[in-house]
């Protein structure tokens, strides 16, 4: 799972050097969106589903909530 | 006068905000309340806040200038590319601090690295280094107050006096509320930007008779049709761009923010909508400053344009500073909107040149932390003194950008903020260093610091004797410097000696 999440984020960034779409205007996306820049508002969407990726199957929960620690912290 | 009449209104809005959250029950005199909200901030404040610090003047004035001159490419030069790396820093780098900093209780990044590295003085210059790199921000932000309230206001208000209200009014509820009266403005601010981005795209489409028949004009333009793709731009620029947001989490106003959320959990909502805002803002930013190059029925921008094409005959400062898109928002907003909407908008790019309150806060944190409680100061006149001492500090920073903003050429500032993006992108691998490698040394941190100052400086000369790209295929100076950074970190810590098992054990497992 974390090699797939790792290869996953590398996916994503790659898509970011979208040279593919370097010199297209067209298609107009909706009649004013030239092509590219449809892309990465596309591309933002996709980015914000990697995150919900992450959250769900990389998010670490072993932290303690650490107030606890703090205050003995504090107090010692 | 009306848009002057809503700016004022909105400052008062600000200044009362920051005095509301000091009659806030947690808003006494303990450090903690004061630096940190108490670590009190919840989900929705969080996120609107953060990304509210993280916007500047430039996202909303400076990206409708670089798109009027550059095109679409802007979006995914910036915008897209903040997407990606700053929520995947905020997932990773965020919630690691957050984490250690409420279990051991640290205020600021500094604390850490020196507990971590067992180091005091090189602690010291790093803070130094920070406030260095700080600096240029909150001038630019008071000199970006002065001009905007005199826009605003037609003249009436002059420059100087422009400055010292944007000034005082952010001092004001900085003063008083401390991080939760800035974070408080901050959501504030950000809502504001929100409905102001979506307002200017429905007014000015309207104005100009639909975007349709504006895009499909510039496409069947030879001079226009460019700024519709990428195909003047290098990709090789474009790939070394991707180092910049690398900056964001390196602030300290951004990482002492981090510390503010209730619990982890807030981060995780933070990091999903976090590219939906940004594009929310730089869309409309974007998109309007492209289609602005159709509107040369509009006096100002036609008098742009014609600067654009001498420019390219004959570049001198006068014409490149003509053909300078910043204002085009502006401009296209006075011909399109009523003047209750330029007024909103005026009160917009005042929330937008007020994100030096952040900055502030953690300049005043970082001094009376890293410094004045460091040195024996807390131990010696106590909490309540420490407090004392930020405000005081607050007050101190505030008047001392203020008389270089009113002495200065805010080119000089310009181009240290840009400076200082390569600047903290190069204090990124220490942050990362720190966090998650064991193996790394407070010399390696040395090496990596010495090395941003020297790497910043020489950047500077550099382009001080020409504009002119210095580098291998137009690549920014941000991405060697990192990498470079990276590897110092590396190469000295392998060979210096490492801190002590149990500082060790406190920060990772095995």
């Amino acid at each position: 799972m974390r090699w797939f999440l790792i290869l996953l984020v590398l996916a994503v960034y790659l898509l970011h050097q979208d040279i593919w779409l370097w010199r297209d205007v067209r298609p107009l996306v909706f009649g004013f969106l030239p092509v590219g820049l449809a892309y990465h508002i596309g591309y933002m969407f996709l980015v914000s589903g990697l995150m919900w990726i992450l959250v769900r199957c990389a998010w670490s929960e072993d932290e303690p909530d650490g107030a606890e620690r703090h205050a003995e912290d504090r107090a010692g | 006068m009306i848009p002057a009449l809503v700016v004022f209104a909105y400052l008062g809005v600000v200044f009362y905000i920051g005095i509301f959250a000091f009659r806030h029950p947690g808003g006494g005199g303990k450090a903690e309340d004061f630096f940190l909200a108490g670590r009190s901030l919840g989900g929705f404040v969080f996120l609107l806040s953060l990304f509210g610090t993280n916007m500047t003047a430039f996202t909303i004035l400076g990206a409708s200038g670089h798109a009027f001159a550059n095109g679409i490419v802007t979006f995914p030069l910036m915008a897209s590319s903040s997407a990606l790396v700053i929520p995947l820093s905020l997932f990773f780098v965020g919630t690691r601090m957050w984490s250690l900093g409420k279990r051991h209780g640290f205020i600021t990044p500094v604390q850490f690295f020196r507990d971590r590295w067992e180091c005091g003085h090189i602690g010291t210059l790093i803070t130094l280094m920070q406030a260095a790199l700080l600096v240029p921000y909150i001038i630019i932000s008071v000199m970006g107050g002065g001009t905007a309230l005199s826009a605003v206001s037609g003249g009436i208000v002059p420059y100087w006096l422009g400055g010292a209200v944007v000034a005082m009014v952010v001092m004001g509820y900085v003063f008083f509320g401390g991080m939760r009266g800035t974070a408080w403005v901050n959501t504030f601010q950000t809502i504001l930007f929100l409905t102001f981005g979506t307002l200017i795209v429905v007014v000015i489409g309207r104005g100009i008779g639909g975007f349709p028949a504006a895009v499909e004009s510039m496409a069947a333009s030879p001079v226009f049709a460019p700024l519709l793709s990428r195909e003047r731009f290098s990709p090789w620029v474009y790939f070394s761009y991707t180092f910049i947001p690398l900056s964001s989490i390196a602030f300290p106003h951004i990482l002492i923010f981090c510390l503010t959320a209730r619990h982890k959990a807030q981060f995780k909502k933070t990091v999903i909508a976090y590219p939906l805002c940004l594009l929310a803002i730089w869309l409309p930013s974007v998109f309007l400053g492209v289609v602005a190059n159709q509107m040369s029925d509009i006096p100002a921008i036609a008098s742009k344009l014609e600067a654009r094409q001498e420019l390219a005959a004959s570049p001198t400062p006068a014409l490149r500073e003509q053909a300078r898109g910043d204002d085009v928002l502006v401009i296209m907003l006075e011909h399109y909107a009523p003047a209750w909407l330029a007024g909103l908008l005026g009160a917009g790019i005042m929330a937008a040149v007020m994100a030096s309150d952040s900055q502030i806060l953690a300049l005043s944190t970082m001094f009376t932390e890293d410094i004045f409680a460091y040195y024996g100061g807390k131990a010696r006149f106590g909490e309540r003194a420490q407090v004392q001492t930020g405000r005081v500090f607050v007050v101190a920073v505030t008047a001392a950008a203020y008389l270089v903003a009113l002495s200065r050429p805010a080119q000089i500032f310009d181009l240290a903020v840009q400076y200082a993006f390569t600047g903290y992108a190069s204090l990124c691998p220490l942050l990362v260093g720190a966090l998650f490698w064991k193996g790394s040394t407070k010399w390696g941190a040395l090496a990596s610091t010495l090395w941003t100052g020297i790497a910043v400086l020489g950047i500077a000369w550099m382009q001080s004797r020409s504009t002119a790209p210095f580098l291998p295929f137009g690549l920014l100076p941000a991405m060697p410097v990192t990498l470079i950074s990276a590897f110092l970190l590396w190469s000295v810590s392998v060979f210096t000696r490492k801190p002590g098992a149990l500082t060790l054990q406190k920060y990772f497992r095995g």
